[in-house]
């Protein structure tokens, strides 16, 4: 587990314990490991650093509505085999040859377009890539299970070709966003990780991680004054993406320590509610800002 | 020990504290075990996390049973002991919890006791009778949200925009790749999600049991339908309300609703369903319907700025106010007041006549709007 934790660090993610565990279990369980939390907690990215670590390739498969077995599996490119068939017509090649073979022709794998799971579990060379699976819960519910049916065996039938099966399991990752309940069948087939907003210190450690270019002071400030807006009951709460965007904006800006001018005026980049930005600034910029003087030093 | 029989009686525990463990999330825990030992507190607390939750509602539980069992087992007992006693323990433990968090409402009566209350006070005004009949006439309702176009295309007969290229070339491939006829697509349709809110609060207690009945009818068999109540808290009964036997339902649904016909909170509670639930993705593009009278404890301009938020992600917000039939009524409850102005549509919901009216405007949406949107405008300036 610690040799997880530390080579996610190295790879610029830095874990709790829980999620590493999870990652762990995930990865030597070789079962998908499921992400729910809220937006901006690094969910999503954490597939991306898994994908580093392994030296693999990560497999994007972004859910929406309406989502198909012809956009997320496998499609043929018709295009290509209608101008197979002209080609095979015009050199009168046709002709001489009986329907079937030229329709098995028509079949081949170089006109299959392979979406990202079939890629995901498509033999290979080389170390099993990652399937990520975003916003699972946008999809609905049929193409759900039709994933809980790849996500169990590994293995996609083409009929015109044959069997597709993984020769080592991909890691896979599921984020949801919880906008409706998945199935209970699909959530038993995964590992589950509840990914929270980290604490102080660890968003503090993160901003160093992620943002190099600004001071310890200011990252320690920006840590705090962010946790001092979560605890503001916003329609949205920052999560840690805002924290960086907003250190980087800082460091951009070449601030080395927050002031109420500053703030104000990079302040967007934390809340995306204009109702969040009244709530903040009605309640006062110089109190976030004291707050955050205050909880920096406390434990530097 | 091993690592089964840890699992097995852990699991155990945790049904007995309420919730759902199935026996293939306890041998992957068994899995999870093998992988990080069971002699480190943390790493089983995580293990048994990463295996056995499945919805963050359940993790207080989780962490209750948690701690009873791990301390019950390092002071020696046997695990399989475990499994009955401290079950009561657990919930024990989460009872007290629930009270904690009452303490300042009075009115509000404890998890356990609620069923007690729902049978005790069976629909004030209907007989058996006619209980079983509205039931029946409840069931019978098409209580379904609008169609919307979906994302999703599915072949069509006529000539459309799009083509459907899949189908056009399979079928030309039968003509030696001559398309000879023309595959077309178009969207195709789906039902709106509905999302029902029903007050439990004191003042609605005539009506509520009533429109759970309704709502219980409304989920049977269809997917797209989600259930909260609002009282002193909100309690989500998506889960239990799809029981299909209605008592069952009811009890599980009452059973799960701590704050029956306590206070309300209309505007926290809205708060609440907005960020956990609604701005999310729940109420997005979804018909929301409020059963409620619109008296609300709280503070008002919170309701109303609430109900702005709601409003502006919900495709049509419907509010049914048992009291709207009273003659002379207007909508002097300041929560009703402030929440008016976001609502499309006012109705009543006092009878089973009424419930039909409300299927009617949920279901045909525009030509009933117009009339109820009228009226929902006159309340408001004769209630202001």
């Amino acid at each position: 587990m610690q040799q997880v934790r530390d080579a996610l660090a190295q790879a610029g993610y830095l874990a709790d314990e829980g999620l590493a565990t999870a990652v762990f279990l995930s990865l030597s369980l070789k079962r998908p490991l499921l992400l729910e939390g809220e937006a901006g907690v690094g969910k999503t990215e954490l597939a991306k650093v898994l994908a580093t670590l392994r030296g693999s390739e990560l497999i994007r498969l972004q859910c929406y509505e309406g989502i198909d077995a012809s956009q997320a599996v496998y499609d043929w490119d018709y295009s290509r085999q209608l101008l197979h068939l002209r080609a095979a017509e015009a050199s009168g090649e046709a002709a001489g040859k009986d329907t079937a073979r030229l329709e098995s022709e028509l079949y081949d794998e170089r006109f299959l377009v392979r979406r990202a799971l079939l890629r995901a579990i498509e033999p290979r060379n080389g170390a099993a890539p990652v399937l990520l699976v975003d916003e699972i819960d946008r999809a609905d519910d049929e193409f759900e299970a039709y994933l809980l049916e790849v996500l169990s065996d590994f293995q996609i039938t083409v009929p015109e070709i044959g069997t597709y099966r993984a020769n080592e399991i991909p890691v896979v990752v599921l984020t949801s966003n919880r906008t409706r309940d998945l199935h209970d069948a699909l959530k038993r087939r995964c590992l589950y990780h509840w990914v929270e907003h980290p604490g102080f210190e660890r968003e503090v450690d993160i901003v160093r991680l992620r943002v190099p270019q600004v001071h310890e002071r200011l990252a320690r400030q920006v840590a705090g004054a962010v946790e001092r807006l979560r605890s503001m009951q916003l329609y949205k709460p920052p999560g840690v993406a805002e924290t960086i965007d907003w250190a980087t904006a800082l460091g951009t800006l070449g601030v080395t320590q927050l002031d109420e001018a500053t703030v104000r005026a990079t302040l967007g980049t934390v809340l995306k509610y204009r109702e969040d930005h009244e709530r903040v600034t009605d309640q006062g910029v110089a109190e976030l800002i004291k707050h955050a003087f205050e909880r920096s030093t406390l434990h530097g | 020990m091993t690592a089964e029989r840890m699992a097995v009686a852990f699991g155990r525990v945790l049904r007995g504290a309420g919730m759902r463990v199935p026996l293939d999330s306890v041998v992957t825990f068994v899995q999870c075990l093998d992988a990080v030992g069971i002699t480190d507190r943390n790493r089983v607390y995580w293990a048994a996390h990463s295996a056995l939750v499945r919805r963050p509602e359940d993790r207080e539980a989780f962490n209750v049973a948690f701690a009873v069992f791990w301390e019950r087992l390092s002071a020696g007992d046997d695990p399989e002991t475990i499994g009955a006693e401290s079950l009561t323990l657990a919930v024990d433990a989460e009872d007290g919890d629930g009270s904690g968090e009452a303490n300042d409402d009075p009115a509000v009566t404890l998890r356990f006791s609620a069923t007690e209350t729902l049978r005790s006070k069976d629909f004030a005004d209907y007989t058996t009778d006619e209980l079983a009949e509205a039931q029946r006439l409840m069931a019978r309702l098409r209580f379904a949200g609008s169609p919307r176009q979906s994302q999703r295309l599915s072949p069509s007969r006529t000539r459309t925009a799009r083509v459907d290229v899949r189908r056009t070339v399979r079928s030309s491939f039968a003509h030696l790749g001559e398309p000879v006829r023309r595959e077309w697509r178009e969207p195709s349709e789906k039902l709106r999600r509905l999302v029902v809110l029903l007050d439990v609060s004191g003042s609605m207690e005539p009506y509520a049991r009533a429109f759970l009945r309704f709502m219980h009818a409304a989920m049977v068999g269809r997917q797209r339908v989600e259930a909260f109540t609002l009282g002193t808290r909100l309690t989500r009964v998506t889960r239990e309300l799809t029981h299909r036997d209605p008592d069952k339902a009811l009890e599980r649904a009452s059973r799960q609703v701590a704050d029956w016909s306590g206070g309300t909170r209309i505007g926290e509670c809205l708060r609440n369903f907005n960020d956990r639930w609604g701005v999310r993705g729940l109420a997005r593009g979804a018909i929301v319907v409020v059963l409620s009278d619109g008296w609300d404890r709280g503070n008002p301009e919170m309701l109303g700025e609430q109900m702005h938020r709601l409003a502006r992600v919900a495709h049509r917000v419907v509010w049914v106010n048992p009291l709207k039939v009273t003659p002379g009524y207007a909508p002097l409850a300041r929560g009703m007041a402030a929440a008016l102005p976001h609502v499309d549509a006012f109705v009543e919901g006092h009878s089973l006549a009424a419930l039909e009216h409300l299927t009617a405007v949920i279901h045909d949406d525009a030509r009933v709007d117009a009339r109820s949107m009228q009226s929902a405008r006159s309340m408001q300036r004769t209630g202001s």
